[in-house]
């Protein structure tokens, strides 16, 4: 159940998204979350949609690869839905006992679950066609001025990389944990919310003592490697805007402008 | 000198309490004294806790001896200015193959080490090309580590080294994770990178099979060189060795069997071959 997460995991294809710049596609993600952040008509979501729909026809990413990753949002989405749908002052649809489903509440809870799966769907896009060099290079280059006041840019970007390999294993470990434990006889299926919380306890010291080794393992990896830190440091990918970048970066002007036009005169 | 020399290593792992007074120390090495031939293959064997781990880590700086120094191609690795050279010339496996591989793609990860010692991009990809060669990986340079089979993950690992074009490999115990498939893989492409890229090797197993093809064998125990010699020489001592709980190869054991019975065999019978021989000129 846990290998189904996709978030953060690079999906290896050839396709135009894979070949753009990173920072290409980081801005790309961020114009797209604040598009969609203040989008509040009908064409602003479908503005937003069509430009998923184009970039995941663009990324070569099978789209049943993409649908699975949503499944981990599914508990989060019905939570903010039903708190929206009833608890949504206004017009009543209809009332169950101290339950009551309002019109405003039907239209909030919706576009919050467009909003949600756009949200989710468009950064999930980002990792799986960019690898997490690609992404820690993009982001140590577009925040490089934010070392000027002494924020560790590089450091940070290593650990965001190194994070992000190490979720499909320790994803394993713990998978691998909790069968070692329920072959003993711990239960992690039955019970209430609390109960299940407190089965996840012995699960977690194991994967943090574990999770503490392989960290001391892999930094003495990169010693041996002559790892030490962002100077100095030169790249076997360095970072190159391409014709294809620079158009995307038109494609998201004109996307934006219709964001914005959609925001103020509708 | 050759390519790693020791003068009388110690080193000590200290456990301080909490006012940072000396709680424990544990002699992990005493007094090693060690020189290494350039261009040969070396196997040190011992059982847990006999140091060669330790000495392992001492032969690129990872860790500092306390008291004797190390030199590698006559460098001390003492000296902080050098520790970089010295890395570049010793690199290091280790035996975990998943905490070793930092990048996300094959390639990503074998050119991890010329970026970090800045080596032009150009030149990075072809010593990427030419260690993914060089270990046979070259198929799956655009694959996910996490897809790859224990085996090929060491050898991405030693590509990764060899990308830094040292001039010797120290492996510490690279294949006790591996199944025996794994195990025959990894050793083979070390064996190969010896013969044909004339690359020093410094292999630390505790599997027999492993040792018998390296040009010298040493054995070590509760922190001290016990045995050092060919193969042939250690391996014939077969009682001397079950001293330092290590065992012999299967064909060993049963040659040394077979003599003691009172067959007049020789002494350090290593291989099937050997022994087939050995056993049809006495029938």
């Amino acid at each position: 159940m846990l290998r189904e997460i996709t978030l953060g995991q690079y999906y290896p294809v050839d396709s135009l998204l894979h070949r753009l710049d990173p920072r290409t596609k980081l801005f790309g993600t961020l114009v797209y979350i604040v598009t969609l952040f203040f989008a509040d008509h009908v064409l602003a979501y479908a503005a937003a949609g069509v430009f998923l729909v184009l970039a995941i026809r663009l990324s070569h990413v099978p789209v049943k690869f993409m649908v699975r990753g949503l499944k981990a949002i599914v508990f989060l989405l019905l939570i903010s839905v039903s708190f929206n749908l009833f608890l949504t002052p206004g017009t009543p649809i209809f009332q169950i006992g101290f339950l009551k489903m309002t019109w405003e509440g039907l239209v909030i809870a919706v576009s919050m679950a467009v909003r949600l799966v756009l949200l989710v769907l468009g950064s999930t896009l980002l990792t799986l066609t960019t690898t997490p060099n690609q992404l820690t290079d993009g982001l140590e280059r577009s925040l490089g001025f934010l070392r000027k006041i002494k924020v560790p840019v590089h450091e940070v970007a290593m650990m965001m990389s190194i994070a992000l390999r190490f979720i499909p294993i320790l994803i394993e470990e713990t998978d691998k944990i909790m069968k070692a434990q329920m072959a003993r006889g711990a239960d992690f299926e039955s019970g209430g919310l609390i109960k299940k919380a407190k089965a996840m306890v012995p699960l977690l010291v194991p994967l943090f003592i574990s999770a503490f080794r392989r960290a001391t393992d892999l930094a003495m990896a990169m010693e041996a490697r002559c790892y030490r830190g962002g100077e100095g440091r030169t790249k076997m990918k360095p970072l190159r805007y391409e014709r294809r970048d620079r158009l995307t970066y038109l494609f998201y002007l004109a996307y934006l402008v219709f964001s914005l036009f959609v925001k103020i005169a509708l | 000198m050759g390519i790693i020399k020791t003068v009388n290593l110690i080193f000590d792992y200290i456990r301080h309490d909490d006012e940072t007074n000396t709680d424990e120390i544990n002699h992990a090495l005493r007094d090693v004294s060690l020189e290494i031939e350039e261009g040969s293959f070396v196997a040190i064997l011992g059982h847990n806790g006999s140091g060669k781990s330790t000495f392992a880590k001492l032969m690129n700086g990872i860790l500092l001896p306390t008291e004797g120094t190390v030199f590698v191609s006559g460098m001390n690795t003492n000296d902080e200015n050098l520790l970089w050279d010295v890395r570049k010339t010793a690199g290091m496996v280790f035996q975990n193959p998943d905490n070793q591989i930092i990048g996300n793609v094959v390639e990503e990860d074998v050119g991890f080490g010329p970026e970090n010692i800045g080596v032009p991009t150009e030149e990075i990809w072809e010593r990427v090309d030419r260690s993914l060669k060089e270990v046979g990986m070259t198929a799956y340079r655009l694959q996910s580590p996490n897809k790859l089979s224990g085996g090929q993950k060491q050898r991405v690992a030693i590509a990764g080294v060899m990308a830094m074009r040292p001039r010797c490999i120290v492996l510490d115990e690279p294949t006790a994770m591996l199944d025996p498939n794994g195990r025959k893989e990894v050793i083979r492409t070390v064996r190969e990178l010896n013969k044909q890229e004339g690359i020093t090797v410094l292999l630390i197993t505790h599997y027999m099979e492993e040792v018998i093809d390296a040009d010298r064998v040493v054995v070590m125990d509760d922190g001290r060189v016990v045995m050092d010699g060919t193969p042939k020489a250690v391996f014939s001592q077969v009682e001397e060795l079950k001293k330092y709980r290590l065992d012999v190869p299967q064909v060993t054991e049963l040659a040394y069997e077979l003599k003691k019975a009172g067959m007049p065999l020789p002494d350090g019978i290593l291989t099937i071959g050997d022994l087939t021989d050995s056993l049809a000129a006495i029938l």
